[in-house]
């Protein structure tokens, strides 16, 4: 009974369906625990999380430099949601280069411009809190981090105009967060 | 009196009763500590259900309901409430419960049990408080720099105390038990088990103690702001082990309801038993969870511990999974319900509300929450679900739909044998797991696909990003509908526990109502089954299906992470 000590031995080896069902879920768990150094070796979405300590100040003057040598045009949002990224630079960063994206209450400063099929090292972070780097419609997601440069190395393959959503809690304007990637 | 010689409940002069249901021995005091902390649950319960129900009406972007400041502060109080305070209320009384009755054995002390329960709730209501007087819009997990008032800080950390003076209590009652020998042999599962979740809280509360107090100072001006990737891995070894320990809980609680309504023991104690140890041996890795896609810790270590070192955990959950219905499987075939593979299941006392809220548990948990809880968390998988709908998605359905569900089983016996009263209305008492329970696979239903299109969590508004369509939209009015369901089975809950507590019939010496079990056939022969070891046919067909899913949904997750731009 479960509820009453045990007085006679318990110890059994499992047996019969019990050993089958073990089998199983032994057998699962290894091919799950597989999958995940497989898919770095063979499958092209990882996550490896290489990053660098930055002073948010200091990133700062980063992402305004590359700004200023990288602009393009202005990037007019037709969403009037959020007064503060209506006229956002416009930057493409050279193929293969670094691009930075700068999270701060409530923007993605600026907008970035990439080619189809060309790799970018995208430097991400923040001013002031923490904030989610939620790439959409594709639902790519990443955590931004103040006084950490996330380094995503991003191959865009597929065309269009993609929103960047804050999908970490930023205070009272979060939801009216975004940024834009225009691929081309 | 005063410095009892012995802390056997069968001793002459210890305050005890036998029940008149079950004829164990209950410690008078653990009786009043259970009940003191469960009412606490609760209510705490009710408080964080009004809370779901707001910001279900909220999300529902038709309704969308609550200003913008109250969406968040409501979220605040919202996780605060349901996933520390009612579940850690709940489980102090549980862990009274198991140390206590299981073994015979006297609670070790009242005056811990009080400056427990004292603290805990001194910290309850001033988190509650400073929470909604809107200095501590911070979310559940008050990342840093966010920062909230002091009191919020200082609150937590006054529950975590509190608990943790809670669980001393418990392993000084066990250890007392051993040594007046009040019980011989080995404590049972059910005692096992709860062991298992103190041991996880003492680690999970110790964690919480490390990245609280210094971001207490912290919000105090004493000292430096702590490292906000130190303050993520520090608070999720909190956030998700205390998960863990209402994993723990819930699942002692399966074994508990299974052998009271259906007479269910575990088919292989050894099994059973390693898998807790398995728990608590690899659950504390689970905190990697959370930092999937963050900066600053790399691929080998996100990889081996999103894997509990190969999945170990998940490993114990999938045994629990097998073994809890397979107890039952026997049970029911010894008791002469033999026709065909589900021949059992048929005959089980679905109108006794605490085996539906059980049943309902271990499948919530098990085919919705286990399945995306381990997709979800794999760690390139994750790219696509981290802080979007779909991680809500999963846990409501492991920690309400598992957690909730089956602590709610065990309230319909934990009042009429605790606190001595018939429940009242006892017909919307068999509705209410199975309203619960559809309201909040619903509720998940709609968090999941939502989040699978991109909607994050914790967002006020959607409209304003203006990516997202009419799709997204019905998945967050399905949301809304299942929160509203969810949240009537709640309150006819809380409704029916606190009217019983004034209203129920009282019960002295004679047996609770009887909600309904299995009889025995006529051609029942108990225990006959003990040493067959296929006699689980039904249980393995069940856990088959299940295990067929999980593969379905997790490659079907590694298809759609290949379709998104190559990232590393």
């Amino acid at each position: 009974m479960s509820l009453r000590p045990l007085t006679a031995p318990w110890f059994h080896a499992p047996a019969g369906h019990e050993k089958i069902w073990l089998g199983c879920a032994i057998l699962w768990c290894f091919v799950m625990s597989l999958m995940m150094p497989y898919w770095h070796f063979r499958g092209k979405q990882n996550s490896t999380g290489e990053a660098y300590k930055v002073a948010p100040a200091d990133f700062h003057v980063r992402v305004e430099k590359f700004v200023e040598s990288n602009r393009v045009g202005t990037f007019k949002n037709a969403n009037m949601a959020n007064p503060l990224a209506q006229d956002l630079p416009l930057v493409e960063p050279p193929a293969g280069g670094d691009a930075y994206l700068l999270g701060r209450m409530w923007q993605w400063y600026p907008a970035l411009r990439l080619r189809l099929g060309e790799t970018y090292r995208v430097h991400l972070s923040a001013l002031d809190l923490q904030h989610g780097f939620s790439l959409q419609p594709l639902n790519m997601n990443f955590q931004v981090v103040p006084g950490y440069d996330h380094v995503l190395t991003l191959t865009p393959t597929s065309k269009g105009e993609f929103t960047i959503v804050c999908n970490e809690f930023c205070g009272i304007g979060h939801s009216n967060m975004t940024g834009k990637i225009i691929v081309e | 009196m005063s410095n009892p010689v012995s802390h056997n409940l069968a001793a002459p002069g210890v305050p005890g009763r036998v029940c008149g249901t079950t004829g164990l021995g209950v410690c008078l005091d653990a009786q009043r500590f259970i009940k003191l902390n469960a009412v606490a649950g609760i209510v705490f319960l009710l408080l964080g259900g009004i809370g779901a129900l707001l910001l279900a009406l909220t999300r529902w972007q038709t309704v969308h309901l609550l200003p913008v400041d109250w969406f968040y502060r409501i979220l605040t109080f919202h996780g605060i409430n349901m996933l520390i305070l009612w579940i850690l209320f709940f489980e102090v009384a549980i862990l009274y419960f198991a140390c206590t009755t299981p073994l015979n054995a006297r609670l070790f002390s009242r005056k811990v049990a009080w400056t427990s329960f004292v603290m805990m709730l001194t910290g309850a209501v001033m988190v509650d408080y400073i929470i909604l007087a809107g200095q501590a819009d911070v979310m559940m997990t008050s990342y840093l720099p966010l920062l909230a008032h002091p009191l919020f800080y200082l609150g937590i950390i006054l529950v975590a105390v509190g608990t943790l003076t809670g669980v001393f209590n418990y392993f000084a009652t066990l250890y007392v038990a051993r040594r007046d020998k009040s019980y011989t042999g080995s404590v049972p599962i059910v005692t096992f088990g709860a062991t298992a979740a103190a041991i996880i809280a003492v680690v999970t509360l110790l964690h919480g103690a490390v990245v609280m107090i210094p971001t207490f100072t912290y919000s105090m001006g004493w000292t430096a702001e702590p490292d906000p990737v130190w303050y993520r891995l520090i608070w999720w070894g909190l956030g998700h082990q205390s998960q863990q320990v209402n994993v723990c809980a819930m699942v002692t609680v399966w074994y508990l309801l299974s052998n009271i309504v259906v007479g269910a023991r575990p088919i292989n104690e050894t099994v059973c038993r390693s898998a807790f140890v398995l728990y608590i041996l690899f659950i504390n890795l689970a905190s990697a969870h959370h930092l999937l896609v963050d900066p600053g810790v790399g691929a080998t270590w996100k990889i081996w511990n999103t894997s509990y070192a190969m999945y170990l955990a998940v490993l114990a959950s999938m045994v629990h999974g097998f073994t809890v219905p397979a107890g039952v499987e026997v049970a029911m075939r010894e008791k002469g319900y033999t026709g065909g593979i589900f021949g059992w299941v048929i005959a089980l006392p679905w109108r006794n509300p605490a085996f539906s809220a059980t049943a309902l548990s271990v499948v919530i948990f098990g085919f919705l929450g286990g399945i995306t809880g381990v997709t979800l968390g794999t760690q390139q998988i994750n790219i696509i679900a981290h802080n979007t709908l779909r991680i809500p998605g999963h846990f409501h359905v492991t920690v309400v739909g598992g957690t909730t569900l089956a602590f709610m089983g065990l309230a319909y016996y934990v009042i009429p044998l605790i606190f001595q009263r018939d429940f009242i209305f006892r017909g919307f008492a068999r509705l209410q797991p199975w309203l619960f329970g559809i309201g909040i696979t619903m509720l998940a239903f709609g968090m999941s696909f939502a989040g699978s299109m991109g909607v994050s969590r914790r967002s006020w508004d959607i409209d304003a990003q203006g990516v997202y369509g009419p799709a997204a939209h019905l998945w967050l009015g399905v949301l809304g509908m299942g929160g509203i369901l969810a949240f009537t089975g709640l309150l006819v809950f809380v409704l029916l526990c606190v009217g019983t507590l004034f209203f129920g019939a009282k019960i002295k010496d004679r047996a609770m109502f009887d909600w309904g079990m299995p009889p025995a056939l006529a051609g029942s022969r108990p225990g006959s089954l003990a040493n067959d070891h296929y006699a689980t046919k039904g249980t393995m067909v069940l856990t088959l299906v299940f295990l067929a899913c999980f593969v379905v949904y997790y490659f079907a997750n590694w298809k759609a992470l290949a379709d998104v731009w190559p990232v590393r």
